[in-house]
């Protein structure tokens, strides 16, 4: 089944769904992506708008009472109904996820050094001391002083900005293919922010790992991914090579989010703008365009779900107006 | 950790102190004393039962008296047991409630504790919802209700068991009055292992052991077990010094000889030295138990020990 053309993930038509309260919530809705080797996929979107539920699935994580559809192949074999012990096989040897909050993801009742060396020693069938030696090595590359003693030490001795660097040196103890990182950076501080970014560059450059980056912040990929593409309620709206969507982006999403990102480059406005409004309630969809009620350019065709388009250059976008970069960046100024 | 163990025993001193002064100044002021009788005395006699036990010293010496003789671990002579000391009552009585207790106890964390783990592991399901109505149910209908059924089942209709009375070391006579006593146990730390499992099982860092690969056991055991056990360890401290020194519900029904029964006769006939000395036992043993649920906790929680 697998050959050397399928990309190392595949989604095709992935959904989790949700019921609440006798609606139907869909946190990520048919989303198509694939992940090619080596390579750095960014996936932008606002809080809610389903990219954490998208890395669980990834995983088979996701709570029990969601609903998940659609495909999910790695290395052409299909994980979505995967034994559950084919999945914990994968998960942290092949696939391996750094989590949003360093602190709450870090069990506080046992050391570093164990957290750090028990999916090496299961997954690889380390020794105590070979794992710890490993997790020590690793701590020294993601730049942490003194790791022998760290290994000893809890996670509530370690700054937040340390803790991330475990969990990311954590991900890494296996050796996995691909990388899951949930908004790695979101829950430090601006200059820590800058060098786990930093970090990760490094990590990238290392081991070659594929990394699904998930975030907010469109600025923080720039540097890093090679590919990008933006969620919205749960859908892709635009993918894109990283320069492409950033110099002209085709979704009125998008425009609008690359507005809002302070530059050095120009001079500093009074305010940034935002985009008005507020993300929908992902149980209150209605047929149209999720964005539609956000949007500049909105007209009467918006009342019907627009489909991904391809464009040139392996681009794609969701929506129905057709027209330049240039005329979407003027409906927003 | 010396230190601290140090300090908390320090501090343990001036608690005791206050426990020992409250129980006897409200002793003292209760109206009536342990020689007041319907029948009049002869002066005589009564006096030298009062001088017998210093009862015509002032009161504040009768405190320092008290105080010296607790210094030294003494007790005192029982007012109303003739010839015997409250320290030989509390011998006496103790082993009975210790044994019962501590054999509720165990009834109590294995069944609650396994109960609550098998809820949690299925939330909502009636794996969980039937344990938990019992749980309510345990928790509810008091003791004197269910002990004397526990008997009529047990021991009237099936010839299971005794009824009651004491033989020392025969776990017939000891499995009734602890099962009694075992059930709202059982109930609390049902409930108390549930919600703490279930809140542990929800921790952020359980799904990063998940998505290490981890299987099951080793990520309930290894970071699960932990922060289930610290709201356990908390109950446990007080409901262990409550069920060690004895319940007068469970001694009345099944007359057996514990501190429990001496404790309420010893008010009612206000027996000053045994009231005084129970109660500063039993505030020794919170003291000594909240200590080591400290212990506990600092051997549970790297976060307490630092603190420490």
């Amino acid at each position: 089944m697998t050959s050397a053309a399928d990309p190392l993930l595949q989604l095709r038509g992935l959904s989790v769904r949700y019921a609440s309260a006798g609606r139907e919530v869909r946190a990520v809705d048919h989303i198509d992506l694939d992940l090619a080797v080596h390579e750095c996929l960014g996936v932008v979107g606002e809080s809610g708008s389903g990219k954490t539920q998208l890395l669980l699935a990834l995983l088979g994580l996701c709570s029990s009472a969601a609903r998940l559809a659609g495909s999910i192949r790695y290395r052409g074999e299909e994980l979505l109904g995967a034994p559950p012990a084919r999945l914990q096989a994968l998960r942290g040897r092949r696939i391996a996820m750094v989590f949003q909050e360093p602190m709450s993801a870090l069990n506080p009742y046992l050391t570093v050094g164990t957290q750090l060396t028990e999916g090496a020693r299961r997954h690889l069938q380390l020794g105590r001391r070979a794992a710890r030696a490993r997790a020590a090595e690793l701590l020294a590359t993601v730049q942490i002083d003194a790791p022998a003693e760290r290994l000893r030490q809890h996670p509530h001795e370690l700054s937040g900005g340390m803790r991330q660097r475990v969990m990311i040196a954590m991900a890494l103890m296996c050796d996995p293919e691909i990388l899951l990182l949930d908004e790695p950076t979101t829950a430090l501080d601006v200059t820590v922010q800058a060098q786990v970014l930093e970090l990760l560059h490094a990590v990238r450059a290392r081991t070659g790992a594929a990394i699904l980056f998930v975030t907010h912040d469109l600025g923080a990929l720039a540097s890093l991914a090679d590919r990008v593409a933006v969620m919205y309620a749960g859908r892709l709206v635009e993918q894109a090579s990283a320069p492409a969507l950033y110099t002209s982006p085709r979704h009125p999403y998008t425009a609008g989010l690359l507005r809002s990102l302070p530059r050095l480059d120009l001079p500093v406005p009074a305010r940034l703008p935002a985009i008005p409004g507020q993300p929908p309630d992902l149980a209150e969809l209605g047929a149209g365009c999720a964005f539609a009620p956000r949007c500049p350019l909105v007209h009467d065709r918006c009342a019907s779900s627009p489909p991904l388009r391809a464009l040139p250059e392996a681009r794609s976008v969701a929506c129905h107006f057709e027209g330049t970069a240039a005329q979407i960046a003027g409906a927003w100024a | 950790m010396a230190s601290f163990l140090l300090r908390r025993l320090l501090t343990a001193i001036p608690t005791l102190l206050v426990i020992a002064t409250l129980a006897f100044t409200l002793l003292h002021l209760t109206p009536g004393g342990p020689f007041d009788s319907d029948k009049v005395l002869v002066p005589q006699i009564q006096h030298a039962i009062e001088a017998r036990f210093h009862l015509d010293e002032p009161v504040w010496r009768q405190y320092l008296r008290y105080l010296a003789d607790l210094a030294r671990g003494d007790f005192g002579p029982s007012f109303q047991y003739r010839n015997t000391s409250v320290n030989e009552l509390i011998a006496q009585g103790l082993p009975v409630d210790a044994a019962i207790g501590a054999s509720a106890m165990l009834i109590a964390l294995l069944v609650g504790g396994g109960t609550g783990l098998l809820a949690a592991s299925r939330p909502g399901s009636w794996r969980d919802q039937l344990p938990m109505s019992l749980a309510m149910l345990g928790i509810s209908v008091p003791v004197f209700v269910t002990a004397p059924l526990l008997i009529l089942l047990f021991a009237m209709r099936l010839h299971w068991l005794p009824a009651g009375d004491w033989v020392a070391g025969s776990w017939r006579h000891l499995l009734l009055p602890s099962l009694a006593l075992a059930l709202p146990y059982t109930a609390y730390i049902a409930r108390i292992v549930r919600a703490a499992a279930l809140d542990a099982l929800g921790q952020p860092w359980i799904r990063t052991a998940r998505a290490k690969g981890l299987p099951t056991h080793t990520i309930v055991l290894r970071h699960a077990l932990r922060p289930t056990l610290v709201p356990l360890v908390s109950f446990l401290g007080p409901a262990l010094a409550g069920v060690l020194t004895g319940s007068i519900v469970i001694e009345q029904v099944f007359g057996l000889p514990g501190i429990g029964r001496f404790f309420v006769t010893g008010a009612l006939n206000r027996d000053y030295t045994l009231v005084t000395g129970i109660t500063v036992l039993y505030g020794a043993l919170i003291i000594g138990l909240n200590l080591l649920v400290d212990l506990c906790y600092a051997w549970l929680d790297p976060r307490v020990r630092n603190r420490t």
